[in-house]
């Protein structure tokens, strides 16, 4: 556990409210603001001045690409909330755009804090008083429970057993060159470099593969997009309204190119979810000045991720509702059958091939949230966003562990060429095992040694 | 029970590599002590191995010289082949190693014992702790004798109840041809001490006349033997080779057919063994494909003809050990002098000490080596010096010391005690450190001498000596890093010769020895100063400079660690009811009863979350303490 650091978290619960705060708290949080955040004005301290809140634009470290506008306040040690410099970022409170500025904070320098570390450092600073103490551990336990929750998943399941993986394989070569330097009179097999270099070599192939699924990672570069689909009247703008009510975030509001075409995104338990609305779709009989809509809204269709599939509860299917099945083609569907405080009509057993089926009333206000986690469940519980069941990376917290890992692979790599002596290797390779201990829990030094007793015949 | 007139400072209950550095230095301290052992003529023996040092334990080794134990000088004196171990790998895991004659051994730590001021040596076996109104006050012998003394160290070693195993045959005893220590370890369960059961075992001794040593390899000490102690100037005890040999298959075979009348793998022995010594048979059972094992086969003495084969404990009986012996090559005629056995006693759980070796639960009683369930002398020399330490500290209502994991081994072995506690007998390896680079042999003197000194352990003159080399260390960093190469053609000459042609003008000498083909051994042929300094000066600022960017590392990261490491959890501090602690959690924290936050957070399965809560709770007990 660090004290001295600068760490840096999402202050603000993701995806709810219209602003997000990204914190930094240690002692280079105002040289990582002035990486980040950029005042017009050059008076005032450029905009740090302590306890004043400024406006300006907040840039990526890595590349100078813009994230974002908002306002940014410095409040200098012991006036703050660990009694350490802490700078805040407030910014439009999308999850992309918040993820984005915290990684901006972690690429200029600052440490992912671990769950309560604020507060902890708070209490050790000796700010915070009894009450508040107290209270505190309530909300560290909760969300460690909630990591514990998410964690069974099946999801990070995929990808505890690819990093247990490579636990294993760190550890295995750690075992080795910790039984070179400690045995030197038994029988242990001499530290091959070849076999090494091809093993941790492969290792760093893999991290790197986990850490692009979160680059590309669909999920969090784009969010999923959900198409709805249906016949005119059927209630796609209400289902629309009611999905992006006031109760969830609107992320971001783009109109589409064509008048016809209304994309939404909202947050679902943190999924950003592309909603689109293609008004313009009928399934025949469109004349040619619409033409162009409509192809525009297929191939919508086919790159939708999912489609609702909406039909009237209070009239019997029609033709048209089965022809809007073929239109859907290869993408899967989730039936919403509309309208349900009204008395049911229509036969849903020729849907044969839907994902799920759920029955709203968007004026009854039912079954919207059992939609909802419908949606939820098919992106996140089911395994459609892996290929193969692939490990995915999703937080950002694991993939700077995971670049960690991978940076301290390289060095002993590096090291191990130019023939440093072992007891420097193993440093290396204890810290990357031991960043990799953030994801799987900590490695002791009894796991190696039990490791060097089962695999080599010790004992002088 | 008769009670003895004298009154004691310190009473120290065995004999041992650990009872005699926790006698030595309470007496060096100035406070009265008793040592007390079952026999005067079994003090400070080597029950198994004739060797002191190794990896790791070398490092000890070391480190008990700095702070003014007896161990390194002992070894020094009586060591019959001297080598250092890794050579061809970086200083910090470079370790000594010497063969000692065990009986010179043993004869000179008992004339350092009885010729030392304010330390009665006694012969006697304790077979409780005198304890009135809840509080000790001194132990009580078979004899009927009760000595009284203000703190009492228990190093009893493999004694208590100590059960030995030849195959199926067992009887008690402490060691082979001594009594075990009975009643002790009853009387301290009595007291609610957690007494559990080890095992641990030797190797036959080997008649030398009927080894026929042509045949086998021989390893010779180091021409220019590298004593452990820093102030032993030279090693004067002539030097002995030790002889490598190798089982075969017919020696597993004839190893595989005795397996059923050996008393581990027919279930009689119920204490855990260590891995790292496994016995022969195990050897053979575990790596069936390993076609022969090495020994080493070591002398126990000048004056005697025993050999002791290194690494072939068991506990076969006796007609399988002679004939697995016999099947070896240049032993074929061997005759075996005193058999290999196994041995099983009690220990006490460390995870009831305090970082100073003090019981948590009665208060000025004292536990160094064996008994806290580690194996090997060096191990238990460690932990008595620190025992006998803060005894006296205790006698002079001064405070305790105690080492960090970053300051010494001995730390980072004491550390593992209490906050781990042991499942099987504990080893020091130099992978238990981490910041194993900063803990090196050859820098134990700087780590650790100005503790010793302000103790009152190490000597004035030998202060001085230590306080000059420092200085000269300081004073060639210094210069190192200030004078810089003019690269005159004589240079310039050297750089190409040493593949470091890229050297421009201007590069301080610093910098041309951090590179790795550079030592001083190449730097002086054109830096003439260094080559008048003595060697252990340009061994330490080499050593430094190399590691500088690392060992720099390794500090920053003790930096961070600091704060939590110092916040101390209140004895009376109550984990029942705390919100956010798991059930598990609360029971492992009230079992252990961690002195700091930094031991809470080393306790296997404590989880950074749980620490943080301890943390705030703690810090609002204080509080409310305050309030109230
Ligand atoms: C058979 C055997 C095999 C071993 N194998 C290994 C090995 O492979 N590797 C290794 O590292 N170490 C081994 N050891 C352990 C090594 O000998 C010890 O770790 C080391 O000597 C422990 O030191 P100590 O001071 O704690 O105890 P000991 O050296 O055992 O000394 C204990 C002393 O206390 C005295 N004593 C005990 N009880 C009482 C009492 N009630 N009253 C008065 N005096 C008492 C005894 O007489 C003895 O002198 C072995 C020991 C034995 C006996």
């Amino acid at each position: 556990m660090y004290i001295l650091d600068t760490i840096t978290a999402i202050a603000t619960p993701l995806g709810a409210g219209g602003i997000g705060i990204v914190r930094v708290s240690g002692s280079d949080a105002e040289s990582i603001g002035k990486l980040i955040f950029n005042n017009s004005k050059k008076i005032n301290g450029g905009g740090f001045e302590s306890h004043r809140l400024f406006y300006g634009r907040f840039h990526h470290p890595s590349d100078g690409s813009l994230i974002d506008e908002g306002m940014c306040v410095l409040m200098r040690a012991p006036r703050s909330y660990t009694r350490e410099d802490v700078i805040e970022f407030h910014c439009h409170g999308g999850y992309l755009i918040v993820s984005r500025l915290l990684d901006a904070c972690v690429s200029a320098g600052a440490r992912l804090a671990e769950p309560g570390e604020f507060t902890r450092r708070a209490f050790l600073n000796g700010r915070i008083d009894l009450a508040q103490a107290e209270s505190i551990s309530d909300i560290i336990s909760t969300s460690t429970d909630k990591a514990l929750a998410l964690a069974q998943s099946q999801r990070e399941g995929y990808l505890s057993r690819s990093i247990a993986r490579l636990r294993t394989l760190l550890i295995e070569t750690l075992a080795l060159v910790e039984a070179y330097i400690d045995f030197p009179e038994d029988e242990v097999d001499p530290l091959v470099t070849e076999t090494v270099f091809k093993k941790i070599s492969a290792v760093r192939v893999t991290l790197q593969k986990l850490v692009d699924t979160f680059n590309t990672g669909k999920v969090l570069r784009d969010g999923v997009s959900v198409l709805l689909l249906g016949l005119p009247n059927v209630g796609k703008s209400s289902l629309l309204n009611a999905l992006t009510g006031t109760d969830r975030s609107i992320v971001s509001h783009i109109p589409g190119t064509t008048r016809d075409l209304i994309e939404e995104t909202v947050s679902l338990n943190g999924l950003p979810v592309k909603i689109i609305d293609a008004a313009g779709i009928r399934s025949h009989n469109y004349d040619c000045i619409e033409q162009e809509g409509v192809r525009r809204a297929l191939d919508k269709v086919a790159a939708a991720d999912l489609i609702l599939l909406l039909i009237d509860g209070s009239r019997p299917v029609s033709d048209e509702d089965i022809e809007l099945v073929s239109m859907v083609g290869k993408t899967p569907y989730l039936l919403v059958v509309t309208k349900s405080d009204l008395p049911l009509l229509s036969d849903t057993s020729r849907f044969t091939n839907s994902v799920a089926s759920c029955y709203v009333s968007t004026k009854a206000s039912v079954g919207i949230d059992h939609l909802t986690i419908l949606i939820y469940d098919y992106f996140v519980s089911s395994s459609v966003l892996l290929s193969d069941g692939a490990a995915v990376v999703s937080s950002v917290r694991h993939r700077d562990v995971l670049l960690r890992v991978s940076s301290s692979l390289e060095l002993f790599l590096k090291n191990m060429q130019m023939d440093l002596p072992a007891e420097l290797l193993s440093l290396d390779l204890r810290e990357a095992i031991s960043a990799l201990g953030e994801i799987t829990g900590e490695t002791t030094t009894d796991d190696i040694l039990d490791l060097i007793f089962s695999s080599f015949c010790i004992g002088k | 029970m008769h009670c003895y007139e004298t009154k004691y400072d310190v009473i120290v209950v065995g004999a041992g590599h650990a009872g005699c550095e926790a006698a030595l230095a309470p007496a060096r301290m100035g406070c009265l002590t008793l040592l007390l052992n079952m026999s005067l003529d079994g003090m400070a023996v080597m029950s198994c191995n004739p060797s002191i040092g190794g990896l790791a334990k070398g490092h000890l080794v070391r480190e008990i010289d700095a702070l003014g134990g007896e161990m390194a000088k002992n070894i020094d004196a009586t060591g019959i082949q001297f080598r250092v171990l890794n050579t061809r790998k970086g200083p910090a895991v470079r370790a000594g190693r010497a063969q000692a004659d065990k009986q010179l051994y043993r004869l000179r730590m008992k004339n350092i014992l009885e010729h030392q001021d304010n330390l009665h040596v006694k012969q006697g076996e304790v077979t409780a702790l005198y304890i009135e109104k809840d509080e000790l006050r001194g132990v009580d012998t078979r004899s009927g004798i009760r000595f009284i003394g203000k703190t009492v160290i228990l190093t009893t070693g493999t004694f208590m109840r100590g059960l030995i195993h030849i195959g199926l045959i067992n009887y008690p005893g402490g060691r082979a041809g001594e009594l075990p220590s009975a009643g002790l370890s009853d009387n301290l369960k009595g007291l609610g001490f957690d007494v559990g059961r080890l095992k641990t075992g030797t190797p036959a001794r080997l008649d030398g006349r009927t080894i026929d040593f042509k045949r086998l390899e021989a390893q010779y000490s180091d021409e220019n033997p590298v004593p452990f102690s820093f102030s032993t100037k030279r090693i004067t005890m002539p030097q002995t080779p030790c002889y490598i040999a190798y089982t075969n298959s017919r020696t597993h075979e004839i190893i595989r057919s005795g397996l059923d009348r050996s008393p581990l793998y027919s279930g009689v022995i119920e204490g855990i063994g260590p891995r790292y010594c496994p016995s022969i048979e195990d050897k053979v059972v575990r790596f069936p494909d390993k076609e022969r094992h090495q020994t080493f086969i070591e002398p126990e003495g000048l004056e005697t003809v025993e050999y002791y084969p290194s690494g072939m404990s068991s506990s076969l009986p006796i007609d399988i050990q002679i004939a697995f012996y016999r099947s070896m090559e240049g032993l074929e005629k061997v005759e075996m002098m005193r058999p290999a056995y196994g041995i099983e006693y009690d220990y006490v759980n460390p995870i009831q000490l305090h970082a100073t070796l003090e019981t948590k639960l009665l208060k000025n009683l004292f536990h160094a080596g064996q008994i806290n369930g580690t194996s090997g002398y060096e191990e238990a020399a460690g932990q008595g010096l620190l025992a006998g330490i803060n005894a006296a500290l205790r006698v002079k209502g001064k405070e305790p010391v105690q080492f960090g994991r970053h300051e010494s081994y001995i730390g980072v072995m004491i550390d593992d005690l209490v906050t781990l506690g042991v499942k099987e007998p504990y080893r020091m390896f130099t992978s238990r450190a981490e910041h194993r680079l900063l803990l090196r042999e050859d820098n134990a003197d700087i780590r650790l001498r100005d503790v010793g000194y302000s103790l009152g352990l190490v000597d004035e003159a030998t202060y001085i000596d230590f306080c000059k080399k420092k200085e000269e260390i300081e004073k060639e960093l210094g210069r190192v890093k200030t004078t810089r190469i003019g690269l005159t053609p004589e240079e310039k000459e050297w750089c190409s010769n040493h593949n470091c042609a890229d050297i421009q003008k201007g590069t301080t000498l610093d910098q041309i020895l951090r590179r790795p083909e550079i030592g001083y051994e190449q730097l002086e042929e054109i830096d003439y100063i260094s080559k008048k300094l003595p060697k252990e000066i340009r061994e330490q600022v080499e050593i430094q400079i190399k590691y500088q960017g690392y060992i720099n590392r390794q500090l920053e990261q003790i930096e961070r660690m600091r704060k939590q490491e110092e916040v101390r959890i209140p004895e009376e501090f109550n984990y029942n009811n705390i919100p956010g602690l798991t059930l598990e959690v609360q029971e492992k924290l009230k079992k252990y009863k961690p002195d700091t936050l930094g031991q809470a957070a080393r306790i296997e399965g404590i989880t950074p979350a749980a620490v943080a809560i301890v943390a705030v709770m703690v810090k609002s007990f204080g509080e409310k303490k305050v309030e109230s």
